[in-house]
Parts: structure tokens; sequence; C-alpha cells
């Protein structure tokens, strides 16, 4: 994670496609994994398990498939990221070498997550996602992009557009995604609020 | 203007507008745990940042926490060293810190309502998603990541954009054998494991006034499984009653001061809501999930869904679960042999669901063949349990009596599935791989539920299931 956020506008590069609804957190990164205190080498256990299985019913995961390495851009199904909050899985994938993921949908927690070390997630309409997963498919070299001046996502000869919260898109697009330097401003006001209020200033 | 108690608490805890369009908000509480707070406080060494509030700031070890050989230092080198970071970065940054040592150490859920941290009208977060559990006090609870863990250590605030609000209403009364889990499961199951998503739920209605403070922490805790990041229930008698007398709630006149605020944060008659869904008490039977979503449950007398009786959005999902769970569309659920059987997490680890699994399991012996274990939420839940000869039911019937921890409900510690293993389970999540094998399956049922089941060696409905009415529970 950087110290200094910088501007995110978007990515470009190859695509990768993860299918299936409902993938939650404990099949991006298994909890076992999280028994580290950093976030470093997470990117080799993505969705291990699920890899592991595949591969003994003679299959391959996206994860594993040659022409999927190096992708930039992940789509997938609805309800991605569901289940518990643990940031491990943007990090995972981030660290995979992921620089935005497009979807049906999100679970909250994941794309707050996300956002929060520079992430892009959005969303496009089911039809949509299925058309950029279509071109990818069928020529997982061509180039991908997400643009979140344009809101647009693109795959070869595909473009889609896509919906994101406007909070989320402005905080990528000016920098202010890590939110911790603007929190601790002016302290003052927040202790301000905290006069406030009785349980914190006492019941008296 | 009446406002819902989501308002109130957000209104009294709105820093500013941050120029995103996020409102910082002030955290009234902040609870730490081991898996989720090592890369927080490391970046806050890194940028020279202080903990701003530590005295609102308070930690245990739950996750990793071995339940049966407690001693130090763990057999785990790796949790192990979990446990020494959390230890270091509280003793560094002068953080209260529940450790196996105080006798207060346990889940982190359990243990906050239990030593009355929980309060009604606060925000809080903690680096879990089941903190929405302390929303059965009618506090606003968020589970957070890592990254934000650090907003909070280093702000005391959070940058957060507000949610709507869906009030869902069950009035009527709980037939017989049906519990507050049974009734979580069956809203998600109603509403869809997103259908939260944006949204914080109020429970209310008759059902919910009359259950009891684990009742509705228990609903409360698995309001992120239907995709709702908050949920609550409005503070009334029971709260305040609750509370009373615990650690670190205010006494004497100070107490009736924070009562009369507690009661006041209550949603106003005529809150507006952007959505109010209802639902029948007595429609509610025992529920049992037999997929790899928490959505994916039937009644336990019901028989398994059938792909075309199964919305089309939903049907690949439906196919996906049998396959990896190994049933057949149609089969009932009940008659699924069990090869584990674990009660206990932050959805139902604490004394009165043990009552209720205890007195299912009295005078009976657990299956051949199954492997049965009790894991209370927190020290004070197995101290309180042990006083009234609940370890003793236990042993006695086959099943293991273990130390506080999240155990089995997550496979970060030695407990866990082996192989196919099917786990009746009072926890939270079937998901693949969620009890540590990663083809193990789980059927998420209430705990009485699951000492049944433990008894019986498969699942059973636990209305025509002999309890024995001489066991003096
Ligand atoms: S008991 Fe389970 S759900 Fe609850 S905090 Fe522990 S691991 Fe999370």
């Amino acid at each position: 994670m950087a110290t200094t956020p910088s501007r995110i506008t978007g990515a470009e590069g190859r695509g990768i496609v993860v299918r299936g609804d409902e993938i939650d957190t404990d099949r991006i990164i298994p909890a076992r994994f999280l028994k580290t205190i950093t976030f470093e080498g997470l990117e080799n256990h993505l969705f291990e398990d699920d890899r592991k299985q595949l591969k003994e019913r003679g299959q391959t995961h996206a994860v594993d498939r040659a022409e999927f390495q190096g992708a930039s851009v992940m789509f997938v199904g609805s309800n991605f990221g569901c289940g518990s909050s643990r940031e491990h899985a943007p990090q995972a994938i981030a660290r995979w070498g992921i620089k935005a993921i497009v979807g049906v949908s999100f679970a909250e927690i994941f794309s707050g997550n996300s956002t929060m070390i520079g992430l892009p997630i959005a969303t496009a309409a089911p039809a949509d996602v299925e058309r950029l997963m279509a071109a990818v498919d069928a020529d997982p070299s061509v180039k991908c992009r997400v643009d979140l001046a344009t809101k647009t996502a693109t795959a070869g000869p595909v473009s889609v557009p896509l919906t994101m919260p406007e909070s989320m898109r402005s905080a990528l697009m000016s920098g202010d995604w890590d939110a911790t330097s603007l929190l601790v401003d002016h302290y003052e006001q927040v202790e301000n609020v905290a006069a406030g209020l009785p349980y914190v200033s006492g019941w008296n | 203007m009446a406002r819902t108690l989501f308002q109130k608490v957000w209104d009294a805890h709105t820093v500013r507008v941050l120029p995103n369009g996020q409102t910082q908000l002030y955290v009234g509480l902040h609870l730490v745990h081991e898996v989720t707070s090592p890369q927080a406080f490391a970046e806050l060494r890194e940028r020279g940042w202080p903990v701003r509030a530590p005295e609102r700031t308070f930690a245990t070890i739950d996750h990793i926490v071995p339940t049966r050989a407690q001693s130090r230092p763990f057999a785990d080198a790796m949790a192990e060293s979990m446990t020494d970071a959390l230890e270091r970065n509280c003793r560094d940054y002068g953080i209260k810190l529940f450790d196996l040592a105080s006798g207060s150490q346990g889940i982190v859920h359990v243990i906050g309502p239990e030593m009355g941290l929980t309060q009604p009208g606060m925000t809080i977060a903690c680096g879990d998603s089941h903190t929405s559990t302390h929303g059965a006090f009618g506090a606003i609870a968020f589970g957070i990541g890592t990254s934000q863990v650090r907003d909070v250590l280093a702000s005391q605030c959070l940058a957060l954009s507000p949610l709507k609000v869906r009030r869902i209403e069950v009035n009527g009364a709980l037939r017989p054998g049906v519990y507050a889990k049974d009734v979580i499961l069956t809203i998600i199951g109603a509403l869809g494991v997103n259908g939260g998503t944006g949204y914080a739920y109020e429970y209310a209605g008759e059902v919910f006034d009359r259950m009891t403070m684990d009742e509705r922490m228990t609903v409360c805790n698995m309001s992120i499984e239907g995709g709702a990041r908050v949920g609550y229930v409005n503070p009334d008698r029971t709260t305040i009653e609750y509370l009373r007398g615990r650690t670190f709630v205010p006494q004497g006149a100070a107490f009736d001061k924070a009562a009369a605020w507690w009661l006041g944060m209550a949603s106003d008659p005529g809150a507006p809501y952007d959505d109010v869904i209802r639902l029948n008490g007595a429609d509610i039977a025992p529920t049992v999930t037999w997929g790899i979503n928490p959505g994916q449950s039937v009644a336990v007398n019901a028989k398994l869904p059938q792909p075309d009786e199964t919305p089309a959005g939903d049907r690949a999902g439906l196919v996906e679960a049998l396959e990896f769970m190994g049933f057949q569309a149609g089969q009932p659920i009940a008659g699924t042999k069990i090869n584990v059987a674990f009660i206990g997490s932050c959805t139902n680890g604490r004394l009165s669901d043990l009552r209720e699994a205890a007195h299912v399991v009295a005078g009976h012996h657990v299956a051949k063949n199954v492997r049965a274990l009790v894991v209370p939420g927190s020290q004070k839940v197995a101290i309180a349990a042990e006083k009234e000869g609940l370890d003793q039911i236990f042993r006695e019937a086959g099943f293991e009596w273990r130390g506080a921890g999240c155990s089995m409900c997550l496979a970060m510690n030695p407990d866990r599935l082996e192989g196919r293993e099917v786990c009746a389970s009072s926890s939270n999540r079937n998901f693949k791989g969620r009890q540590g094998s990663p083809t193990g399956r789980t059927l998420l049922m209430s705990p009485a539920m699951v000492a049944a089941a433990a008894i019986s060696g498969e699942v059973v409905d636990i209305r025509s299931f002999p309890v024995r009415e001489t066991a003096t529970v």
C-alpha cells in the first residue's frame, strides 16, 4: 500500500474471466492463509482451494490458465466478495496483478476494502458483463480497459457502460482513496462531536 | 421530524462531509482482534501516527486461539506470532487487551456485549463482518477491513456512505422448536444473500420485541449473511435490564440518565423507511441449510429444491451447491448423516445457547462415529456454564468441552473438518472450505438442532426429538 496515494483513472491490459456467482472471500483466500501479520505472498494462494478442486477433476481454474497470466482486468459474476470482511481478499487479487474488477455486483465490504487499497470495482448490466467475458474468452489476448472518467469498460471490440458509486469514483480519481490523511486532519472537529456524545463526555 | 435509530446515530456521530461525498463518522467503540489488525498497526508505525483514542479501543484474541491446549507458546508458531504481535501492539499503544489470562477473553462479539462495552446509540467498528451482532443493542455496528482498522486507530473515524434502512417486521408468535437462528435463516432465505446490499436492517415487531438479548444478537449477527452490513433492534426495557450492572456500564444515577438516552435513540413512530418487509412468525419452521451459502436453506421437514422450480438466476448456484454437497435435488434434508457436531461461534455460543443444547442432550449420548464439540463463546460463558453443570451434561453425553474461541467456525486454529465430513453447525457460514477442509460440508442450524443431530447421527426435526423432561437444566 502506497503512503502517498496516487490518482487512479482506470486500468488497461489483458483480461481474466472468473465465472460464478456468490464467490465469497473464503474462496478468494481461504482462512488458513490469514495466519500472517503482513499481506505479503497472499497472491500465491488466490482461489487456492477452488484451483485444487478443479485440478482434481481435470479442469483448470482461470488463475492457472496460461493465457490469463499477467492479466490486469478481472471479470466476475454477482455478489462477488461476499462473506468475511478480510481485506486479504482484495489484497490477494491486487497482488496477483489485477488493477480493476468488473462484475455484475459486489458485496459491500469487499468493494469498500478494494477502494481503500486503490483497486477500482465497477458493475455493469449482467448481459454486458457476459459480452465482456465472451470477448475475453474468445481471444484472451484482446486489450481490456476500464476507464473511470468515461465510466466504460472495453474488451477488444466490446464496450459497455459501467456503474459505480460516485464517492468511490471521485476518491480514486482525485487520489483521496486513502482516506486516513483526510480523517486525521482537523481532529478538533472530531473532538467536538465526541464531546456532544454523553457516553463519551460522561453521564453527569 | 421522525427519524429512525440509524438516522439518529448517524447524525449524532457525523463529523463532516468529505470531498468525495462520504461522511466522516465518529466511532464510539473500536474492537480489535489478532487477524485483521497487525497490518493496520504496522502502517501506523510506518507513518508515525498515534492511536487517537486508546481508551475507546479494546482487543481480544479469538480466531487463532486453540481451544484445547491453551498454554503459551502455542504449538502453532504462526498463531503464537500473531498473538505476540497483538500483545505488543496493545502494550505499545495503551490498548486494553482481554487475553487468555484475563478471565474475559472470548469471541470479540460475545465479550463486547457481556462486559457492557456495547451500548445503545453507539457507533461500533471492528475488523470483522459479524460486527453487526452489536446492533442487537441499538448500536450501529460496522464490519470493516484492515485499511479501515488503520483509519479508526489513527482518527477514531470512518469514511462511509449512508445506508438505506429496511424495516423487517415479524409479528405473531414463534412455534415451539423455532429459535432465533431459524428466524434469521428464514429472513435470509426470503430476501437473498445479497438482498441487503446498501441497507441497514431494522428488525422489529412482536417476535423481536419478545426476544432476549442473546436471541437478538443471533439475529443481528447474521445480517451480513443477507448482504446487510448493519442490522439492529431498537433498544427497549429488555436492553436496559441486560445492561444494568455490567462492568463498563455506568452505575446509580448515571445509569438512569444513560437508560433515558438509550431509549430515546429508538426509531420514532412514523419514521421513514426505504423499505418495509413483513413476515409472519408462525410461518417460520426449524431451518437447515443444505448448500454453500446461508440463503440455501429449507425447513427441516421439507425437501431440497428442484432446478425447474428454482428461479432461473439461482439455478446455476443450485446445481453447483448440490454437486459440492453430494445431495440430490428433491431429497429430504432430515435423515442426512453427519460426522461432526459443532456448538459455538459468535452466532450461537452464548450461555442461553448452551442451555438449550444441554437441555436437548441431557440423558442421551452422542451417536457412534459422530465427533461433537461445545465451544463456549467466552471465558465468562464457560465459567457460568460450568457453574450450572452444563459442561458435565455435555461431557456425559459424549461431547468435548473446550476453551473459548472461534474454533470450528472458521479453521484458523486446530479445530477443523477433515475430508468430506458433514458438520451440523451452530455457526453462520456454510461456504466451501469454511470449516477448514476444502471439501468439507456444513449444515447450519440452531444449537438445539445441532444437539439433536449429534445424538441421532443425522439431521432430525427438533419438534419430534424426545427431550427428557426430567432433565434439570
Ligand atoms: S465465531 Fe466465526 S464468525 Fe464469529 S468472529 Fe469468530 S470466526 Fe468470525
